[in-house]
């Protein structure tokens, strides 16, 4: 619907610019030469939004720049050699450590705890929803993943900690006050709805006439489900499941909370753990003085943290357009 | 169906039969999910009533955080909430509004704003806490707001506003251009119609977006820790450069202590947490509906 010729928009900051040039033949372009005159001003509004808009670029870069500017001085002191091979993770005692590796194993182990719960289980969801619900029960259940989606991650830390980590030690003795497995289910549980609608955006998307024509064959409705509409819709639902996970990485309170803060290189969910996150939230709630070689490595971490997630952001993105173009044709 | 033989007749029917009972045991199971969700919602929601209704008093409301768990209260969290929440609308607000404007009904199908979506959708999945490490470096230190609701307030908005943003969009984008085109019609010229013609119409949409963004907000934690929020401030702040606190900090200061007592606490300030929230939030699909079907009624 852009009235004003978009191309010649950096050019056009006179305050008159009646007719945009360039006129071609279509009925459009005919639409484009009857459009008024700006008033006065119009510009300077039109300058103001595009700022706003441009706010967005401004942050990108601010994040980055942050990041590298400040990892850089981390990585004066500390070889990325050892930042991202070394095993033991202690900058803040002596002997010191900087090997990342312990938070990378504690936000593993938070992502796959929880893909395991949130990504079949938001799929069965997403399921129900497009192929089995009746319209009222879909009503009945949308809002309470809406609310389920709106609850905060600290009240989930909350809930992880006095709820399912007791339950986990009345069930398996040993299990510690904090531990990796209590943080896992309750980010499983987080991204439980984000997993539900998005998959079941992607299995509504597919057209019904895959799901008649597998009916006409003789299928049944689980073989329908399974085998034509889920694999139609994959694309959506991995997009789903990528975006899933790499929230449950940037997932912050509720694992903070719920899994502790002791750098760990286990694989065992019962004994309590840090991600890259929790200790992010450690350096900063301590008084370490900025301009340490302690303080760099909150941005090292985070800078580690962003480039995951934005490449699965990406990812998720990539895959999500090339579905559109597929269906929306 | 004609058959061949009795034979092949038996055959299909048990086939049938498993297909069907294979059919409805995977009904059952995605159901049994389905229910299964809502149902830790239920027990999630009951766990900390049955914890933090017993201490919820007014007393709780109005008292300043304490050492005795007896004694605290909510006062500096539920005011310096109410502050950098403020803020953050008064910021995040017209500045996503106008960065969605300008995407719809100005720079469409050109390279720049393909670029600025891009970039807007990316950053809307960063996590939280790479927000507040921004705000740490730039606001707080670089630019010296140092401490202080402004410092937390404008983190926040930089975290909600791809949010604002891409709600605001949709709202704009299902006015129906017609009400453009007949606006036009008349003469009037781009602005004029946008500011009156197509904001009023997607203003509930909008608003509904933006209501939806607060109340996120109002529950981030990460980023507020990182830029300084406090957990214990005995005041309430004065002035967007003073120290304060949160309710999710506060909560997670009580959360994160031993004392059972003080746990019991959290579950009390997660209900006032949760009430503001479901408020937020109903205030949002009241608009939605309402406008909506009205908007379309007529």
């Amino acid at each position: 619907m852009s009235i004003l010729d978009p191309d010649k928009e950096p050019a056009a900051a006179g305050p008159s610019n009646p007719i945009p040039p360039d006129p071609g033949p279509s009925r459009r372009e005919g639409a484009r030469r009857t459009t008024p005159k700006p008033r006065r001003g119009e510009k300077v509004i039109e300058w103001w939004m595009f700022f706003c808009a441009a706010i967005s670029v401004l942050t990108t870069v601010g994040i980055v720049t942050v990041l590298l500017g400040n990892s850089l001085r981390f990585f004066d002191e500390v070889s990325v050699f050892e930042f991202l091979t070394g095993t033991r993770w202690a900058p803040l005692f002596e002997p010191r450590g900087f090997g990342v590796l312990p938070l990378i194993a504690g936000t593993a182990m938070i992502v796959v705890i929880s893909g395991v719960i949130a990504l079949p289980m938001g799929l069965a969801i997403g399921l129900y929803l497009s192929e089995y619900a009746s319209p009222l029960q879909r009503k009945i259940i949308k809002p309470f993943m809406e609310i389920l989606a709106g609850i905060p991650t600290i009240v989930y830390g909350y809930f992880a900690l006095t709820f399912i980590t007791p339950l986990l030690q009345k069930i398996y003795a040993p299990t510690e006050i904090f531990n990796g497995l209590s943080g896992g289910i309750v980010v499983g549980i987080m991204i439980l709805p984000m997993v539900a609608s998005l998959s079941e955006d992607a299995l509504r998307a597919v057209p019904d006439t895959l799901r008649q024509g597998g009916y006409a064959l003789g299928a049944s409705s689980f073989h329908v489900s399974l085998t034509i509409v889920t694999p139609a819709a994959l694309s959506g639902i991995s997009s789903a499941f990528i975006l899933a996970l790499s929230r449950a990485i940037g997932e912050t309170m509720a694992v903070t909370i719920a899994a502790g803060a002791t750098p760990n290189l286990t694989a065992n969910p019962f004994e309590g753990i840090q991600t890259m996150t929790a200790f992010i939230v450690q350096i900063s709630k301590g008084d370490t003085p900025a301009g340490t070689v302690e303080y760099y490595t909150l941005f090292a971490v985070a800078l580690l943290l962003f480039l995951i997630t934005f490449a699965m952001n990406v990812v998720a993105n990539r895959i999500q357009r090339r579905y559109r173009e597929v269906y929306d044709s | 169906m004609m058959s061949l033989s009795p034979a092949g007749d038996a055959a299909r029917n048990k086939l049938r039969k498993r297909q069907a009972l294979l059919d409805r045991s995977f009904r059952t199971v995605c159901a049994i999910c389905t229910w299964a969700g809502i149902l830790i919602l239920f027990v999630l929601i009951g766990k900390i009533l049955y914890e933090g209704l017993p201490n919820l008093s007014w007393d709780f409301l109005s008292n300043f955080p304490s050492r005795k768990a007896e004694k605290a209260g909510l006062k500096a969290a539920i005011a310096g909430t109410a502050w950098v929440i403020s803020l953050t609308a008064l910021v995040s607000i017209p500045v996503g509004i106008s960065a969605a404007i300008y995407l719809e009904e100005y720079g469409t199908k050109n390279k720049l704003s393909t670029f600025l979506e891009t970039n807007i959708s990316n950053l809307a999945g960063v996590p939280s806490i790479v927000y507040g490490i921004l705000g740490l470096a730039i606001l707080v230190r670089m630019f010296q707001l140092g401490v202080s609701v402004l410092a937390g307030a404008l983190t926040l908005s930089l975290l909600i506003l791809p949010i604002i943003i891409v709600s605001s969009r949709e709202a704009l984008r299902a006015v129906p251009p017609g009400l453009r085109q007949a606006s036009y019609a008349l003469g009037a010229s781009k602005w004029y119609t946008v500011s009156r013609i197509v904001l009023p119409s997607a203003l509930p949409g909008i608003l509904t977006g933006v209501i939806l963004s607060l109340s996120r907000a109002i529950g981030e934690t990460a980023p507020l820790i990182i830029v300084g929020a406090a957990s214990y401030i005995a005041y309430t702040p004065t002035g967007p450069m003073d120290q304060y606190t949160v309710l999710p900090m506060q909560i997670f200061e009580w959360a994160g202590r031993p004392q059972d007592d003080f746990r019991d606490l959290a579950a009390s300030g997660i209900i006032v947490l949760l009430v503001a929230l479901f408020t937020m939030n109903a205030l949002a699909i009241w608009l939605r509906q309402h406008y909506s079907t009205r908007l379309r009624g007529k």
